[in-house]
């Protein structure tokens, strides 16, 4: 019964959307967590002591990271299959077609650029905790615990250079959910003419918000590394 | 008015294409592109030169058979109209409009503009039909039928299988095609007790043929002659998946 989620095309699609949704939880969920930072530094380290090395932890980020590598792969897939079914020739004159978006036309590159921010956003942090707890270290290389979220978070953000890739990073998840979240319904076939300016709709303000949510930290941690505003 | 036509001319489905450049002159505005075509062809007939080979019958945008892809656009800048419905005066004094065949793996040129376009013809000859038995006409009003389901259907049922969808998605997806054969189907009751065989015959079909997968960008409905909303996608989605996950 499940070969058509891999040999047939609305059956990838499902798989890609399935993944989807499921990684827009996450990152709404991992959004809310860094909001805490800004707020309290007790309670980050807490969360993150909550979500160190215990077993749950470990099966939840073996989950995710099942997630991320499905979606990553169905997206060359289903792109080498497109570029295939596509041709060789391709038009002379191309252009833009009323009511498309730009994010649409290009997911994969938005995709690569995400996953390129992952893998710095996972050198900064996850190996500098779950990583080091899992391998039974208390401190990372920088002398930080590894439950010590808030002090990375400082850390990583005081460097101005970092916040501008994080927020490139972001601009680039903003584009790539814009289309996803409502992208996801319409395969899932939970679309329609009334709903598709109520989706679009939905799609942009959860997308801005988490978007918002994450930037506010990276900004939030630079202004406080600069001191400006000791009594905040 | 006068034009600078650059035109793809493939002698055959081997043979490597090129543009080739003609001057059009004293072109009338109220012209239409297929006659515009016409006169063009006239005249390389009367120089000794091989004329234009495109695809045209009915003219007046129902049998889905003009199929040029015109300064970038699937039948031409015009919104919502086939080529053979499009007029010179759309197109500005001395513009030069390049006309290309479908790009398609799955609709291989011919000739000059002139594709196979037979890949929709077998993706309906899969299940794009109603098997069961009607009987002669009834009574119109014999069949309860709501009128939004009614005009749903007929809404999908204006796809003329020109190939524009497929031409247009940068991923030479068909599933417009599809979904509005489908959806047409689905909405009537003579075609809802055979909506899960017609989604999964038509979609294997498809995918066998070599078409690529949808990701939803929309270019096929902002290109469609005749507006196919890709709402009827949504619903191929739900009929295809329901279908599997009942198997």
């Amino acid at each position: 019964m499940g070969t058509f989620l891999t040999n047939s095309s609305i059956g990838r699609k499902l798989v890609m959307s399935i993944t989807g949704a499921f990684l827009v939880l996450f990152i709404t969920f991992h959004m809310a967590m860094n909001l805490v930072a800004l707020i309290s530094t007790e309670g980050y380290n807490m969360i993150c002591e909550f979500l160190g090395a215990n077993w749950y932890a470990l099966v939840a980020t073996v989950i995710l990271a099942a997630g991320v590598v499905v979606h990553f792969v169905y997206a060359f897939i289903l792109t080498f299959q497109n570029r295939k079914a596509r041709g060789n020739v391709r038009y002379a004159v191309t252009s833009g077609h009323k009511g498309v978006d730009w994010a649409s036309q290009n997911m994969l590159v938005l995709g690569i650029i995400v996953i390129g921010g992952l893998a710095i956003h996972m050198i900064h942090f996850w190996s500098k905790m779950q990583l080091q707890e899992i391998m039974g270290n208390h401190e990372n290389a920088l002398g930080y615990a590894v439950t010590d979220g808030s002090a990375l978070i400082a850390y990583t953000f005081s460097n101005p250079i970092n916040v501008i890739v994080y927020l490139v990073w972001f601009a680039a998840l903003w584009f790539h959910l814009s289309h996803g979240i409502w992208s996801m319904f319409q395969s899932l076939g939970w679309a329609n003419q009334t709903w598709y300016p109520r989706l679009k709709c939905l799609a942009t303000a959860w997308t801005t918000l988490i978007v918002l949510g994450f930037a506010a930290v990276a900004i939030g941690f630079y202004i406080k590394s600069l001191g400006c505003c000791a009594g905040c | 008015m006068n034009f600078t036509l650059k035109i793809w001319r493939q002698k055959d489905a081997k043979s490597a294409g090129k543009f080739v450049e003609y001057p059009i002159k004293n072109i009338s505005p109220d012209t239409s592109f297929l006659e515009m075509l016409d006169i063009l062809n006239n005249e390389l007939i009367q120089k000794g030169e091989e004329p234009v080979a495109f695809d045209h019958d009915c003219r007046e945008g129902i049998c889905g058979m003009c199929s040029l892809h015109i300064n970038g656009h699937a039948h031409g800048p015009s919104q919502a109209v086939t080529t053979c419905q499009m007029y010179m005066r759309k197109f500005k004094d001395g513009d030069t409009i390049t006309i290309e065949p479908w790009r398609s793996a799955a609709f291989p040129v011919i000739r000059d503009l002139v594709v196979n376009r037979g890949a929709y013809d077998q993706i309906l000859q899969a299940g794009g039909f109603v098997s069961v038995r009607t009987n002669s006409v009834p009574d119109g009003n014999a069949i309860p039928i709501p009128k939004a389901d009614a005009d749903e259907s007929m809404d999908a049922a204006a796809c003329i299988g020109c190939g524009a969808c497929a031409a247009t998605c940068k991923n030479g997806s068909a599933m417009l095609f599809v979904a509005a054969r489908v959806s047409s189907l689905a909405k009537l009751p003579q075609g809802r007790v055979e909506g899960a065989r017609r989604a999964k015959a038509m979609v294997a079909k498809m995918d066998e043929l070599g078409f690529g997968n949808c990701t939803n960008t929309g270019a096929c409905e902002a290109e469609c002659p005749k507006a196919i909303s890709i709402a009827h996608i949504a619903r191929l989605n739900r009929e295809f998946l329901s279908a599997k996950l009942k198997d």
